[in-house]
């Protein structure tokens, strides 16, 4: 080897492994929002106060109405799960027909129609956490829709295209969330929208719209007077599965380690 | 060339051209690489329309107030100020044109989403005043009692 090849190939490798480390960085929200390299104005986010929800569950039917999905198929397009970690650490969680009718019982459903009451007690921390789309930077159930039927708007919404969707499935495997599911009329992938035929009219979203707690808020987080991004800014403010490096948009707070 | 290789090669070449030409009837214009590039961005732009275009279905308490101002004030006077006229009243779409009348859900069930105690020490719902549904008058609607517009006890009808 001479020189030349040796610093020709010095130059190879460095340049191989600095690429990596790049695509392995985390994106904050901050980013995000100083990002000015597309001309889009808007990035819809949400923020979810976990605190502040009971777990009435009139999220979840009023998205179930406005969304047109149907009412008694176990599907929605969000849902409310409840977390209960007993003084022995054991965590229980379950969200009974996604909690559209709320949580009425203290007995938790273990499914296969068993169910388990826990004493007052015996309770260390229980809780409620509203869950939806993550409209994430990077959706994985977009790169594998074969046919382009799934896709990113600029303002950072995924849509489905059910004219083009051919019920494959893969977006349905390929979500992290488990967002995902066949609508049991049109036979093709559904998923939360953040209501998109209500934000692009100026409307909140159905379901902040009828939570009477204010646990759900929209916000758009290229807008520095938004206080939702005022909020995602200066506060402590978690995201669901960081590391599977989708960078999701919806933040929580009190988002808690068995919360996954 | 001898003819048992080229006429085959003609059948593909002709079926080539045929599928290209159905792709160039079937695939609509507006479908291609848009704003988010290939990875994200490769779809029909027509469809954006569509979910912009979706029925709005839940109008707001504002949507209310004004020809129901009575129910509006005397609501807002109370701890159910917080709940949206709709989360009881249904979805009021295109009210008063359709439909001419909200059917009310009165049912037990509404008012335990918030209203059954659960003893939950690190949400909200341990701060809302909460019943036993099994002990507290089960099989009788809530309505008979409590006035969901003045719902506290003083408010008894």
């Amino acid at each position: 080897m001479n020189r030349r090849d040796f610093l020709k190939n010095t130059a190879m490798v460095l340049g191989g492994l600095s690429l990596p480390l790049t695509a392995f960085k985390i994106l904050t929200p901050k980013e995000i929002f100083a990002s000015t390299g597309d001309k889009a104005k808007t990035r819809w986010v949400f923020l979810v106060d976990t605190y502040k929800c009971v777990g009435c569950g009139m999220c979840v039917k009023a998205c179930k109405l406005e969304n047109e999905i149907p009412y008694d198929a176990n599907v929605t397009r969000t849902w409310v799960e409840r977390y209960v970690i007993t003084k022995e650490g054991k965590t229980f969680a379950d969200t009974p027909k996604g909690a559209r009718d709320g949580f009425t019982t203290s007995k938790i459903d273990l499914g296969e129609g068993k169910f388990q009451d826990i004493k007052k007690d015996d309770i260390d921390k229980a809780f409620f956490v509203p869950k939806l789309c993550n409209q994430c930077e990077n959706p994985p159930c977009v790169q594998v829709c074969p046919v382009g039927a799934t896709y990113q708007t600029d303002d950072g919404i995924v849509l489905v295209d059910r004219k083009w969707c051919i019920g494959c499935g893969y977006c349905i495997m390929g979500c992290p969330y488990g967002v995902r599911f066949f609508h049991p009329v049109y036979h093709t992938a559904e998923k939360c929208n953040f209501c998109y035929h209500r934000i692009t009219k100026g409307l909140k979203t159905a379901c902040v719209l009828a939570c009477p707690f204010g646990a759900r808020q929209i916000g758009n987080i290229k807008d520095p007077n938004d206080p939702v991004t005022k909020v995602i800014m200066t506060e402590r403010v978690g995201i669901l599965k960081e590391e599977y490096g989708t960078k999701p948009q919806v933040y929580y707070l009190g988002l808690d380690r068995e919360v996954k | 060339m001898k003819s048992h290789i080229y006429r085959p090669l003609l059948v593909v070449a002709g079926l080539v051209c045929i599928i290209l030409m159905a792709r160039f009837f079937y695939v609509p214009k507006d479908f291609g690489v848009h704003g988010r590039g290939y990875m994200y961005g490769w779809y029909r732009e027509d469809n954006i329309k569509f979910w912009e275009d979706f029925k709005v279905k839940y109008q707001g308490t504002e949507y209310c107030k004004d020809c129901h101002s009575d129910k509006y004030e005397s609501i807002m006077t109370t701890p159910h100020a917080i709940i949206p006229c709709e989360d009881c009243h249904g979805p009021a779409v295109d009210h008063p044109s359709e439909p001419p009348k909200l059917a009310i859900d009165k049912s037990r069930g509404l008012c335990l989403r918030c209203h059954s105690s659960l003893p939950y020490p690190t949400s909200g719902r341990s701060q809302i005043r909460g019943i036993d549904p099994e002990t507290h008058n089960p099989d009788v609607e809530c309505v008979m009692c409590h006035n969901p517009h003045k719902p506290s006890l003083e408010g008894l009808k």
